[in-house]
């Protein structure tokens, strides 16, 4: 089945693929961010394909100089019974991923939880704000230069 | 209590200070802040096999105005503590306050960004629970615990003209209660 | 001219500033405006830490908008510090109803990476504890719906259940609660024959239980009342919104993880899966009342079909061996060194691991760059999901229905906010 996903996915974005592997089972494709809306849009409105749920959307940090922060969207499909793994790089400096809301309804917190947490911002999403911080921290946690015990003073406690 | 000025350290005072220390240690009627696991222990302290309304808190109070003790349980991170301390303020003295499990005493097992490292940093704390979860008969044994200290008249948190003036400013040993 | 003169000009100025004081009141009328209500953080019926912010125009919801975050605690920068093994306590506090059903599925996770498997009594096992997991969590669903809707005494049996279901867990894991009882490759140790004749006792008598809670709730007309036609969601709505889990299946969608892609050894056993339309609150409710029968048929047939043999596997530089051996032999000992202090080292390589949760698909995304601990763990937790679609369902309902909505919804805040 994955191989197939592939060849279809190949076939009408010839351009798009940038990379793509199978590990155990569990096939991974890396995709231009500018083509990722469209993409998904294809897998999910193709009669064979149907990957009409988005289980999961959140980002990553590669720490390397180039390409550092990722997202990584998750699909899957009730009919078919069989996953697909999206992958966007962006820089650092260019921080902006299109919204996946127009295509699925459940991105919309997903995308604020990778804001909040690695600060990439996603044009054309209706509310983006963050969702497990408070609203005036100015630190995204999850980036690997964040550290685990926090930033002294970033957070306020009230007066004992 | 203003009794004091006017009989003085005299016989009646006390007996009368014992005998209404006596009934608020026997009705404490708890205000539960359950925020994540700890609350379900909390939840089975009330429940049916151990019971908590034989000690004479039979109603778990959610409204801080009409209860007195509040029973912190479960992880406080840096957002929701201004929300524990305004329901704390809310709450009519005397007051006691007990930190139910790790985290609440010390922030536990979670050594990160977002977690209050013990809620003692903005609450003043009448008695710690070790455990994680701490058992519903720890939290009981906190509870005969805490009902000692309501009968000697004491509370750290609540306005001073409360605790009796021989125990005014004198230290007084925490009771630690392990599993 | 007057001899009050100083009295004059003082009576004049204070009828001159009556006349000149405007006497006239407006009031907005009350009915005409809406009104923002703050559902706080620290609520009875909100389970747990869960804000709401609604807008009601009288008694009407006319917009709703959850605030999370009040329980943050920051899991997967921890899983970034933490080894493999040092991980599994923390996946005790995700989803604090169910602890046993948060083990399997983290411990699930890391040997697909790893590509080991565990040997088939400890698979079997994992399946029971999944069910009592399960059957565990339904019956505090069941507790805490009848207790916002109003009927206390079906809180107070369901927990008298929960208590026998602690005492089992006591027997087979060592804590009530937070268990902690899967490893990498197995388990932590067996289950003794006595645990298992405890644990057959159990969930025969189950049933019986159930039904007795049933027979006060489902022909009761004030529950169905409450529940009918109450936070309703369509099905595509549904599938657009990611719900998943029983919300899902009770809006006409037969879709289960322990069907649909096979995990442990759930193909070998015979089960249905409850799938009721309507979408709305009593419909949930059908559901988990149902998946709880069908979660002891399981129990059932595990205890009959249950292997004898090991429950770890033998995989020196994977597993942590058994502390008899290390104390006694070289290379286990070392291997015990190893694992501890450097972690399990994967491959490189990514990997997502998804089971069905009591609460819907929890999975876990690990990538793995070698070194014995994660370099990025992502945990799709059902609850966050599901709270997406809270707004959807109390569109256009009653502010008393928005507490029997949440609680047919089920969300456990300690998932939700990771």
């Amino acid at each position: 089945m994955n191989g197939v996903v592939l060849d279809k996915l190949k076939n009408r974005f010839p351009d798009a693929v940038l990379e793509s592997n199978e590990f155990r089972d569990e096939l991974t494709v890396v995709v231009p961010k500018e083509r990722i809306v469209d993409i998904c849009r294809f897998l999910k409105e193709d009669p064979q394909l149907q990957f009409d749920l988005l289980a999961d959307v959140f980002g990553i940090d590669m720490y390397t100089p180039t390409k550092r922060f990722g997202v990584i969207y998750n699909l899957y499909s009730l009919k078919n019974r069989n996953r697909i793994r999206l992958k966007v790089f962006t820089e650092e400096e260019d921080l902006k991923v299109p919204t996946m809301t127009g295509v699925y309804g459940t991105a919309n917190w997903h995308e604020r939880e990778t804001f909040d947490m690695f600060g990439i911002i996603f044009e054309g999403h209706p509310d983006l704000r963050r969702v497990y911080m408070p609203d005036e921290f100015e630190h995204f946690p999850l980036r690997k230069d964040f550290p685990l015990m926090g930033i002294p003073g970033s957070l306020s406690l009230p007066k004992k | 209590m203003g009794l004091e000025h006017v009989f003085g350290d005299s016989f009646v005072t006390t007996k009368i200070d014992a005998a209404i220390n006596w009934c608020r240690k026997n009705s404490v009627w708890p205000m539960p802040m359950g925020i994540s696991c700890c609350a379900i222990e909390m939840m089975a302290f009330a429940g049916p096999r151990f019971d908590v309304a034989r000690f004479g808190s039979e109603v778990f109070r959610f409204s801080p105005r009409q209860s007195d003790l509040m029973i912190v349980a479960g992880t406080t991170t840096y957002k929701m503590s201004k929300v524990v301390r305004k329901i704390y303020d809310q709450m009519p003295d005397p007051k006691w306050v007990i930190a139910m499990g790790a985290c609440t005493s010390s922030g536990g097992m979670y050594r990160t960004y977002s977690v209050v490292q013990g809620i003692d940093q903005f609450l003043p704390v009448d008695i710690y629970v070790a455990g994680c979860p701490p058992r519903p008969d720890n939290l009981i044994n906190a509870l005969m615990k805490l009902q000692e200290k309501i009968q000697r008249g004491e509370s750290k948190g609540s306005f001073p003209a409360y605790v009796g003036e021989a125990k005014l400013n004198q230290p007084q040993p925490l009771p630690i209660i392990t599993g | 001219m007057d001899t009050r003169t100083d009295e004059l000009p003082r009576k004049s100025k204070i009828l001159q500033a009556l006349e000149d004081q405007n006497t006239s009141v407006s009031f907005d009328d009350p009915l005409e405006n809406e009104m923002i209500l703050n559902m706080g953080p620290q609520h009875p019926a909100t389970h747990g830490v869960l804000r709401l912010l609604i807008r009601l125009d009288g008694e009407t919801v006319t917009g709703c908008v959850p605030e999370v975050g009040y329980l943050h605690r920051g899991y997967e920068k921890l899983a970034e510090n933490c080894s493999y093994h040092e991980f599994i306590p923390h996946t005790d506090r995700l989803d604090y109803l169910s602890p046993l059903s948060n083990n399997t599925a983290y411990v699930l996770a890391v040997e697909k990476l790893l590509g080991i498997e565990a040997p088939p009594r400890a698979t079997y096992i994992r399946m029971m504890i999944s069910e009592l997991a399960r059957i565990s969590s339904h019956l505090m669903f069941l507790g805490s719906q009848a207790m916002d809707v109003g009927a206390l005494t079906v809180w107070m049996w369901s927990f008298r259940e929960r208590e026998k279901q602690y005492d089992l867990f006591e027997k087979i894991a060592g804590a009530r609660f937070t268990t902690s009882y899967t490893r990498i490759g197995g388990l932590a140790q067996d289950v003794t024959p006595e645990t298992i004749a405890h644990l057959k006792k159990f969930v025969d008598e189950l049933p019986g239980h159930i039904r007795e809670c049933e027979k006060l709730l489902n022909t009761n007309r004030i529950f169905l009342e409450r529940t009918d036609g109450i936070g309703v969601i369509t099905r595509e709505r549904a599938i657009d919104l990611g719900l998943t889990g029983p919300g899902l299946r009770a809006c006409g969608v037969e879709h289960d993880l322990r069907k649909a892609n096979p995990y442990l050894a759930y193909n070998a056993m015979d089960f249905d899966i409850p799938v009721y339309e309507g979408g709305d609150a009593l419909a949930r409710y059908y559901v988990r009342m149902d998946e709880m029968r069908e979660s002891v048929k399981i129990i059932q047939q595990i205890l009959q079909k249950m292997p004898s043999g090991d429950v770890h596997a033998f995989k020196p530089k994977k597993v942590l061996p058994r502390k008899e051996r290390i104390y006694t032999r070289m290379e286990e000992l070392i291997h015990d060194f190893m694992l501890v202090n450097f972690g399990v080292e994967p491959p490189v390589g990514e990997i997502y691991s998804a089971v069905e949760a009591p609460k819907g698909e929890l999975g876990f995304y690990i990538y793995s760059n070698g070194e014995g601990h994660p370099w990025r763990m992502k945990i799709r937790s059902p609850s966050f999901t599901n709270l997406q679609s809270l707004p959807v369902m109390i569109h256009k309902c009653m502010i008393s229905d928005v507490v029997a909505i949440i609680g047919s919804l089920d969300p456990v805040m300690g998932e939700a906010d990771k």
